[in-house]
């Protein structure tokens, strides 16, 4: 059925694939938002439990489409895969240690016995919350800003800099990248408890934090929007595959690509409008708004970085040892077969929009938090 | 490929993959054998409608949660390790080892995580049948995520569907049917599954076997011993056929393993299992020291186990590095690999550098002739083909003897249960409670046999663990190695005691919606 398809086909096919479910990822950290807000929209005690409860439904979604996106890069393009991983060491392990805790967190807050106290665990969600997004805008900003390292003539590559991903966080727009994710996330966060719980106080705190985050992700997002329009970026010559720095590549791949321009302006657009209807609207709906239009947007960040003769992994140290959809990805036999395993995606995410609206039918209140409920309780 | 080896880099490498699989292994056998004790006794509520059965699969589901977290946990920085501590690695073998990992994302663990949440919330939400098969799903998406990944790892083990591009250095898949249903990868799930079984039959053998030397929940306590015996037996019978089929694919392609396992030296034929030993302390491959202080075999039944042929001839250790040859057999010396390892290397060098398209063609028809032995070129000595044999003789064997153990305590547990004695015979609860740290040493043992027993290899004969690794400074991997060595100890002790904490508390508290009491 797929034989048809070149091996070129194929790589642009996963870098859509991969496009989007890094986009999704985006949306899910909705949940490191919440838990970023735990202390801030919950007061007492039954309050931060319920903030806890209403968001820790979907951790294991967002946990889940993270592996997913590791794991599918590492299929699609094991050249990054051993690249970035291997090379921003620091930065990843720093990833891994923040998702580790989250991980446990939910389960043992609560429990009897379990060692360091609730405090801990929600100090350990708060971590998750603040670092992972911001951590994952970074590292995806430097598909814009590059990296320091090279590879040999067996592909093996070695980093740069003893900093191993450390450095990434000296460049402001890694930094602006990082925190614009963090902020969104906030305002994602807070509009999920807001539809997602049938407490007022919670309510309104949270309307009020989608404010006052929109404003610091705004600041964030339009430097980074102003520096990735006008810096030089990676391109890659489709005869010679020699990479090479090119003016404006991103505002010409914008331009070259109307797909982008559009999912981004209707990204935004939805964005912003969640927003607005969850703060002057009093809405609870603002984040399927905003939520898509995160989805959009990133989508549209991503197909920048990858298509249009771009290297979506450039290493700043020696321009031919850039990642391209073409030089890193696997064979077409593999992208072959795994893009049969992708046709089973739909099937996935409509079995998770069933169960979603199953779980989510039934609001938080005050009432499921007690440690004594009929049904599972963090 | 690689001009210099760091060793510290490999050693902590190693040990870090070493310790999180450990953190690792702790849970997952207990989540995948749990799944199935719970979907089951929900299945018996949902017929009945008792509900003492409905607490009981509660219950459990409740001490599943607090493990599967913390499993979770532990799975994505084994995952996120091959890229971050094993980049060469994910390179030279993505091609191949990455679509399984993919694979399991897409096909099982979205299953298992998105039902998991509707088997804890759903309960007394949602209807029961739903309910039921979203205990099922969970179950099933736990297999079927252990399904892609051991066969990622039989792959490592017996390197099939593959072959070797030279113009970017790596294997590429070929045949994704002959990975998926290699004989490596259908015994080792089938052996890895069923071992999960017994894990979760005895977890629930251990704590039941308490509540009724306490006198505690007794109803609730004989049920859960009864279906995790028969789990238990099910799962003990299932391990033993499966290594038998292990011990066979070992002896055909991975006979180093073997050697060490039995502690083989000298090939022989009508080789005979070494049923208990103690091997000779500071013996080196190559000198003449007696293998063993003492041993206990039972003849020609390793050469069956093997080879299928009582008389068959079975190689050891001086064989495998020296070099063997008679009348129907021909063992090509580790040195002699090792030359032609690096005439591979040599002439793939040639391929990649030169420009002249005559030389080009001859390099790559003398890297194509040789390529099998590729990865002898970075054996550093004839002797490193062999793994470490003390470590993986007495792992085998204190498996075997675990396992023999665990069948005979199961059975008669399940005797006892049917003829409604078994809180009678505390000796047996207490060998119950004895179980659950010996179903875990058999599971470490195993995998240290399977694991360990691969060395020097990450792909057989093809790629040595020294290439493997990530392209950075030891101390990385030293300083991060100790931060999750902190991190997941601190983890593993809060679960255990939160457990300790929801077993002593038990199952009365437990709430269930159903029909009467039966």
């Amino acid at each position: 059925m797929l034989n048809s398809l070149s091996h070129f086909d194929l790589q642009q096919y996963w870098w859509l694939i991969m496009s989007l479910v890094g986009s999704i990822l985006v949306f899910l950290l909705f949940v490191q938002g919440g838990q970023s807000l735990i202390s801030t929209l919950g007061k007492t005690a039954d309050e931060r439990n319920m903030v806890v409860n209403s968001i820790g439904r979907k951790w294991e979604f967002t946990f889940t489409t993270l592996i997913l996106f590791a794991a599918g890069m590492f299929a699609a393009f094991p050249l990054f895969y051993s690249t970035s991983f291997g090379g921003a060491y620091y930065a990843w392990k720093l990833f891994l240690i923040v998702f580790v805790i989250q991980a446990v967190s939910f389960e043992f807050r609560r429990k009897k016995g379990n060692l360091l106290g609730t405090k801990t665990y929600d100090t350990f969600l708060a971590i998750n919350g603040y670092v992972a997004p911001f951590l994952l805008g970074a590292v995806v900003a430097t598909f814009f800003t590059g990296s320091a390292f090279i590879r040999n003539e067996y592909n093996l590559s070695f980093w740069q800099t003893e900093l191993y991903g450390i450095e990434i966080l000296f460049e402001p727009t890694n930094l602006a990248l990082g925190f614009a994710v963090l902020f969104l996330a906030r305002i994602l966060g807070a509009m999920y408890i807001i539809n997602n719980t049938l407490e007022n106080t919670i309510i309104e705190r949270a309307r009020k934090q989608v404010a006052i985050n929109t404003v610091s992700f705004l600041v964030f997002f339009l430097y980074f929007v102003y520096q990735l329009l006008v810096m030089d970026g990676y391109a890659v010559d489709p005869t010679s595959n020699q990479v090479y720095l090119e003016a404006n590549k991103y505002l010409n791949n914008f331009l070259a690509m109307p797909i982008s321009i559009v999912l981004f302006l209707v990204g935004v657009l939805l964005v912003i409008y969640g927003i607005i209807s969850t703060w002057f609207m009093k809405s609870t709906k603002g984040i399927w708004f905003s939520g898509l239009g995160t989805v959009c947007t990133v989508l549209a960040i991503f197909f920048v970085a990858g298509f249009n003769n771009t290297s979506f992994y450039p290493s700043f140290i020696d321009l031919q040892s850039s990642l391209t959809i073409k030089n890193a990805s696997s064979s077409h036999y593999t992208l072959t077969a795994m893009t049969y395993i992708s046709f089973l995606v739909p099937v996935v995410i409509a079995y998770i929009y069933f169960t979603w609206k199953a779980i989510d039918k039934h609001k938080i209140t005050k009432e499921d938090i007690k440690e004594d409920a009929k049904h599972h309780v963090y | 490929m690689i001009e210099n080896i760091d060793l510290t880099l490999v050693n902590w490498s190693r040990a870090q993959f070493a310790m999180t699989a450990f953190f690792h292994w702790l849970f997952i056998p207990l989540t995948i054998g749990m799944t199935y004790i719970i979907a089951f006794a929900q299945t018996l509520h949902v017929r009945t409608n008792d509900p003492e059965w409905e607490k009981l699969a509660k219950f459990w589901a409740k001490l599943f949660g607090i493990n599967f977290a913390i499993g979770v946990g532990t799975g994505i920085i084994l995952g996120l390790e091959f890229g971050t501590n094993w980049s060469n690695y994910s390179w030279i073998s993505g091609d191949i080892f990455g679509a399984p990992l993919a694979a399991e994302g897409i096909m099982a663990f979205f299953l298992e995580s998105t039902f998991v949440a509707v088997m804890f919330f759903g309960w007394g939400r949602i209807s029961k049948k739903f309910h039921l098969v979203a205990c099922y799903l969970v179950a099933f998406g736990a297999s079927l995520s252990a399904l892609w990944i051991l066969t990622a790892n039989a792959w490592m083990n017996y390197p099939v569907g593959m072959s070797f591009n030279p113009d970017i250095a790596r294997h590429e898949m070929v045949d994704f049917w002959a990975i998926l249903f290699s004989p490596f990868a259908v015994n080792k799930f089938l052996h890895t599954i069923s071992s999960g079984f017994v894990i979760g039959s005895f977890f629930i053998i251990a704590v039941s076997s308490w509540y009724l030397l306490k006198g505690r929940s007794v109803l609730f306590a004989k049920r859960s011993i009864f279906l995790a015996s028969v789990f238990g037996l099910v799962g003990t019978g299932l391990v033993i056929l499966t290594g038998d089929g292990s011990a066979y694919n070992v002896a055909q392609h991975q006979p180093a393993k073997l050697a060490a396992m039995e502690g083989l030296y000298d090939g022989k034929e009508g080789a005979g299992l070494v049923t208990v030993g103690i091997l000779t302390p500071g013996k080196k491959i190559g000198d003449n020291k007696d293998p063993f202080i003492f041993k206990q075999e039972i003849p020609y039944v390793l050469s069956f186990l093997g080879y299928r042929d009582i008389n068959a001839f079975v190689p050891g250790i001086n064989d495998l590095v020296y070099g063997y040859k008679s009348d129907k057999l021909e063992i090509v010396s580790a040195s002699k690999k090792m030359e032609y390892g690096r005439i591979a290397m040599q002439a793939l060098s040639l391929y990649k550098k030169t420009d002249n398209s005559e030389e080009k063609t001859m390099a790559l028809q003398l890297f194509t002739e040789y390529q099998p032995f590729m990865g002898y070129a970075h054996i550093t000595s004839p002797e490193k083909v062999i793994p470490n044999v003390p470590m993986i003789f007495y792992s085998f064997h204190i498996m075997v003897m675990a396992g023999f153990f665990l069948i005979a305590v199961v059975a008669g547990l399940l005797f006892f249960s049917i003829k409604n004695k078994v809180e009678n015979h505390k000796w047996l609860l207490r060998l119950g409670i004895l179980g659950f740290p010996m179903a875990f040493i058999a599971s470490m043992t195993g995998w240290i046999v399977a694991e360990v027993g691969r060395q020097p290899w990450t792909i057989q004969d093809l790629l040595t663990t020294s290439v493997s690794t990530s392209n950075i400074n030891s101390m990385a991997v030293i300083l991060t190695f100790w931060m999750f060595f902190a991190l997941l100890s601190v983890l593993v002790i809060a679960e255990v005691r939160i457990m300790l904490a929801a077993i002593k508390k038990g199952p009365e508290s437990t709430n269930t919606k159903g029909g009467e009491n039966a």
